[in-house]
């Protein structure tokens, strides 16, 4: 080999201070073996009740949910649990890989159910958390009081050109949430031969903004919402009448024309957590509350601005005998 | 290059002449048909109608997730790449981020952080980009969000070190071998023109959700550049050189190590600071697929439209992606210097300043491994809630001020032009509208790219979501023509002006670096989730690199050709439109390319804001398991728009670039041009 081709000078010298790097860097690693972790690794409490991976949905009534279940559960029992922000269905794939352990709040869903408690096996029902759900069409009160007949879906067409806006052109708009909700309202709209376009606002906040704006202004809004919320408790929202739901009658989700069921909402947890039989697994099944004490910690957050921990807080501190129920 | 003159600019405009008659008619002929067969063979289908296909797409997706455990490719392959990178995110995720036990802390706390990092950027760049390195990351933990912050930052560190091993001995094997390089190429440019968005959906199916789905989403979209760039230096290494070398018997694998490596430096440097911005630009938007970090954040104050929220995660998002930018630049300067000239003194006072900063380093580690106010951001000095309140309250007030004269924009514009022009895209039968875009794309783009383009189209349908890709088609022109004419108004003055360029190129690098997510932050604020609020978006988004190629091209003719026309008394008006533009016309039909490409990504991603039509199914398909198929078509029908209008623009620039030699130099694709992110 010629001269010319043994490494350079500079690069000889790069090499000595790569290895030099290298070797700091193995002192700091090895030298600084002292942490905080492991002095804190010895307390009782959190081995025996581990991390519980929580999937947080994204609209208030969840959240109230999950603070409070995660306030009960840091700092009542000492479990570590992680909230992770995920949209509701994709939060079910998370069973199958450890993800996800815990969905606090679920709305039916039995094809997921279908998938991943009967099929798959890696998740379980942990039973109903007390609150009952209705998903619907609304409209503001101002218009319920003005035009009755708007409450029943056969006299929607009369009023369709009332609801038309620049995203629904020539059509009324029927205004939506979020993508990821349940709904099947673009189906009904084909199916019942209404004269309107389903926009999607997008979110949760941007449903109540539109309802708050034509309840102030008194403009003509026509949108999906549902209980339990607590904006209801701000502006009653009335709901329109759809055909009656009946068992069976959603089994097509293209071919729905009937009303929303009544949602018993449930908890959905990983087979994982369930047989741990950690405390966080029971203060899961057990968990229950009633629709008043979601809208009172949901108005807490949304209205009054309060964190979600603060409000989960101010709610356990006003009601610790329903949590000892949860967590005998 | 032919050496033919320049034609003058007379017989050039008569020359287009003809042919943008033939494109008036072809309108003309379309508002016709319109006007007669509005609403037949639509081929329309509502946003819950799915087609055979989708539901075959949804069986498949049940499908895997029974099966994921039994079948041996995904517990073999899939699952097995998932492991790896899993594990090599879990390094730096427990480096920090956090670990599984005790108090959760990362093995190196905040201040450790920071002084690492710093560290790293005095030893890579320069004392300037580790000051700039040391306030951003400090700032995270100011603004409330370090933890978040360094989710963001351990996934994109993951995914740019596989970025980097599997795309340099690509790149290398691209630069060497010409077969290789025509293999990759292709494949590259293709990967180039998707949006982030459509790599989500497929990956979730493969690889689950979580961090590791998000890094290997991450390295697909940001691995281009690395390789791109690689190759490219490699090949740009004097010829002569390797003969040199050759002659003195040196064998290739030597030939590669001591000279082209060593040559390609520079360029692999540049290469790693675009895949770095672009696998920050994807981790954010991997949010959607459950990674967490700063995207979520985002994602989160989008959802509950608290534009306070928003801008604080969006603003960390930003020093982030300027940290990461200047501290690569500095590397790949630094590159280019240290090859040149450095002395041994200064190289030696180097090496001791920095032996002695690694030891301020390693007290750092310890203080952030041994004291909880060095591990855990304080709280107390955050100002985060305290800025997202400001900035909520601010966008509230501009928002109650400017109410008014928003809604007349946002309505004014959407009745005017947006509502009919996707009436007259979706109204009028698909052949009829089919036959505009080939005819159109036959006389700007020629046979080739009719061709791709037919076939485009007919996959489109194919995969039944021909209304919704109209729909997309016509938000994209909107925001592309009204880009476009920024981009010219503003890249000629730049052209022009070298006092312009310099105040402005720094603004428009900057605004280059952002990720896409934050650019939806101020336009949601202001005009609520609608389809303007996602073409205004686009245009803001697309508009940096418009003006920049613009003003290249424009800065590009010749000094004679504009003195020329000065001397016989043109007008500067005169100038502009009769000497400058048609001779920068290559320059600005590679700007609409790629002014398209970015608009159509940001349009995608608009989706999230009420954009409606295929962004909007792609993430309802993410969502709702009954449209997963549907979403994934629509996936693939945004690539196909892609592959379309990069066709028929790319093929319309290489025509102006062999027509027209007066202009000296036009980017061709050699040239590292940024991804759309």
């Amino acid at each position: 080999m010629s001269p010319q081709l043994t490494p350079a000078p500079h690069r000889r010298r790069r090499l000595i201070g790569g290895a030099a790097t290298i070797a700091a860097f193995a002192l700091l690693a090895s030298g600084c073996s002292s942490s905080l972790n492991t002095a804190d690794a010895g307390s009782s409490d959190e081995s025996a009740c581990g991390t519980v991976n929580l999937a947080m949905n994204d609209w208030v009534g969840y959240t109230a949910d999950a603070a409070v279940y995660t306030a009960v559960a840091e700092k009542q029992l000492g479990c570590t649990v992680n909230q992770l922000s995920i949209t509701e269905q994709v939060a079910w794939q998370g069973f199958a890989n450890g993800t996800v352990d815990l969905i606090i709040e679920n709305w039916g869903h039995d094809d997921l159910a279908k998938t991943y408690i009967t099929d798959q096996k890696v998740a379980v029902d942990a039973g109903p958390t007390g609150n009952v759900g209705h998903i619907g069409w609304y409209v503001p009160p101002w218009l319920a009081a003005e035009h009755p007949d708007i409450l029943d879906w056969n006299n929607l067409n009369t009023y369709a050109s009332e609801f038309t806006t620049s995203e629904s052109g020539d059509q009324g708009q029927l205004l939506d949430g979020d993508p990821s909700f349940v709904t099947n309202d673009a189906a009904l709209v084909t199916n019942l031969a209404l004269d309107y376009t389903v926009i999607y606002s997008g979110s949760e906040a941007a449903l109540i903004q539109a309802f708050r704006a034509a309840e102030e202004n008194k403009t003509w809004l026509l949108g999906y919402f549902y209980e339990p919320q607590w904006f209801l408790s701000e502006v009653a929202l009335e709901k329109v009448a759809l055909p009656t739901f009946t068992e069976g009658c959603d089994a097509d989700a293209a071919k729905i024309a009937c009303d929303y069921p009544d949602y018993t909402l449930n908890k959905i947890m990983s087979k994982t957590l369930s047989a741990s039989g950690s405390p966080a697994a029971t203060l899961a099944n057990n968990f229950s509350w009633t629709n008043d004490d979601q809208n009172l910690v949901a108005k807490y957050i949304a209205e009054d601005g309060m964190t979600p921990e603060a409000a989960a807080d101010k709610w356990i501190a006003d009601n610790q005998d329903v949590v000892d129920s949860w967590i005998k | 290059m032919t050496t033919t003159p320049p034609r003058s600019p007379r017989t050039l405009a008569t020359r287009i002449r003809p042919r943008t008659w033939l494109i008036v008619g072809i309108i003309v002929a379309w508002l016709l048909a319109w006007r007669l067969l509005d609403g037949l063979w639509t081929l329309s289908l509502q946003s819950a109608e799915v087609t055979p296909l989708h539901l075959w797409l949804n069986e498949v997706n049940v499908w895997v997730s029974n099966n994921r455990d039994s079948n041996p490719v995904f517990v073999y392959l899939f699952d097995g790449i998932r492991g790896a990178v899993g594990a090599l995110a879990g390094v730096f995720i427990a480096l920090f981020v956090k670990t599984d036990v005790g108090l959760q802390l990362p093995e190196i706390g905040w201040l450790g952080v920071v002084a690492l990092v710093t560290w790293v950027a005095a030893a890579v760049g320069n004392l300037r980009v580790a000051l700039l390195t040391a306030v951003g990351f400090t700032a995270f933990g100011v603004l409330g969000l370090f933890g978040d912050a360094m989710w963001t930052f351990a996934l994109t560190l993951t995914a740019v070190i596989i970025s980097c091993l599997i795309g340099i001995p690509i790149g290398i094997w691209a630069g060497l071998s010409r077969r290789a390089e025509a293999v990759v190429t292709p494949v590259l440019d293709f990967m180039q023109t998707l949006p982030s968005f459509v790599y989500l959906a497929p990956l979730a199916l493969l690889f689950l959700i979580g961090p590791p789905s998000a890094v290997i989403a991450t390295v697909i979209y940001a691995a281009p550049p690395i390789i791109r760039l690689t190759a490219h230096g490699i090949r740009a290494g004097p010829a002569t050189i390797g003969e040199a070398v050759d002659s003195l018997g040196a064998n290739r694998r030597q030939r590669l190590w001591t000279t082209l490596l060593p040559l390609a430096r520079n360029s692999i440097v540049v290469g790693l600071n675009q895949t770095v911005m672009a696998a920050l630009s994807m981790v954010t938007i991997a949010a959607l697929i459950a990674a967490p970090g700063l995207g979520q954040r985002v994602v989160q104050a989008l959802q509950s439209l608290n534009v306070g929220n928003a801008f604080v995660a969006g603003l960390a998002i930003v020093v982030m992606a300027i940290v990461l930018d200047r501290v690569t630049t500095a590397a790949s300067r630094r590159a280019e210097i240290s090859a040149r000239h450095s002395t041994d003194a200064r190289r030696r006072r180097r090496v001791v300043a920095l032996g002695a900063g690694l030891l301020v380093v390693v007290g750092a580690v310890y203080a952030s491994r041994t004291f909880l106010w060095a591990a855990r951001f304080p709280d107390g000095l955050s100002i985060g809630p305290w800025l997202s309140s400001v900035v909520g309250g601010a966008t509230a007030w501009v928002q109650g001020a400017l109410s008014i004269l928003t809604a007349n924009l946002k309505d004014g514009i959407t009745i005017a032009i947006i509502n009919p022009f996707q009436a007259l895209l979706t109204g009028s039968p698909f052949f009829v509208v089919a036959a505009v875009i080939l005819a159109i794309a036959l006389i700007v783009g020629g046979v080739r790219a009719t061709v791709v383009s037919a076939l485009c189209l007919a996959l489109v349908i194919a995969v039944g979501l021909w209304e919704d890709a109209m729909v997309t088609l016509g938000a994209t022109l909107i925001a592309t023509v009204v880009t476009m004419a920024i981009g010219i108004v503003v890249g000629v003055v730049m052209g022009r002006s070298s006092r312009v360029d310099q105040w402005l190129r720094p603004v428009l690098d900057a605004a280059q670096t952002m990720p896409a997510f934050v650019y939806l932050i101020p336009f949601l604020g202001l005009f609520g989730p609608s389809r303007f609020t996602a073409i205004v978006a686009a245009v803001i988004y697309a508009s940096p690199v418009v003006i920049k190629i613009v003003a290249e091209g424009i800065g590009a003719v010749s000094a004679e050709a504009v003195e020329a026309a000065e001397s016989t008394g043109a007008s500067g008006w005169q100038t502009i439109t009769k000497v400058q533009l048609p001779l920068a016309a290559a320059s600005i039909t590679l700007a609409t390319n790629q002014g398209l490409i970015y608009v159509l990504s940001m349009v995608v991603v608009g989706g999230l804001v009420g954009g409606g039509a295929l962004g909007y199914d792609v993430v309802a398909g993410f969502s709702q398991s009954s449209l997963f198929g549907k979403g994934l078509a629509a996936g693939v029908a945004i690539v196909l728009l892609g592959i379309m209008l990069d066709r028929i623009t790319k093929s319309a620039t290489q025509r102006r670039v062999t027509r027209l030699p007066g202009t000296r130099r036009a980017r061709t694709s050699t040239a590292p041009i940024p991804a759309a992110h």
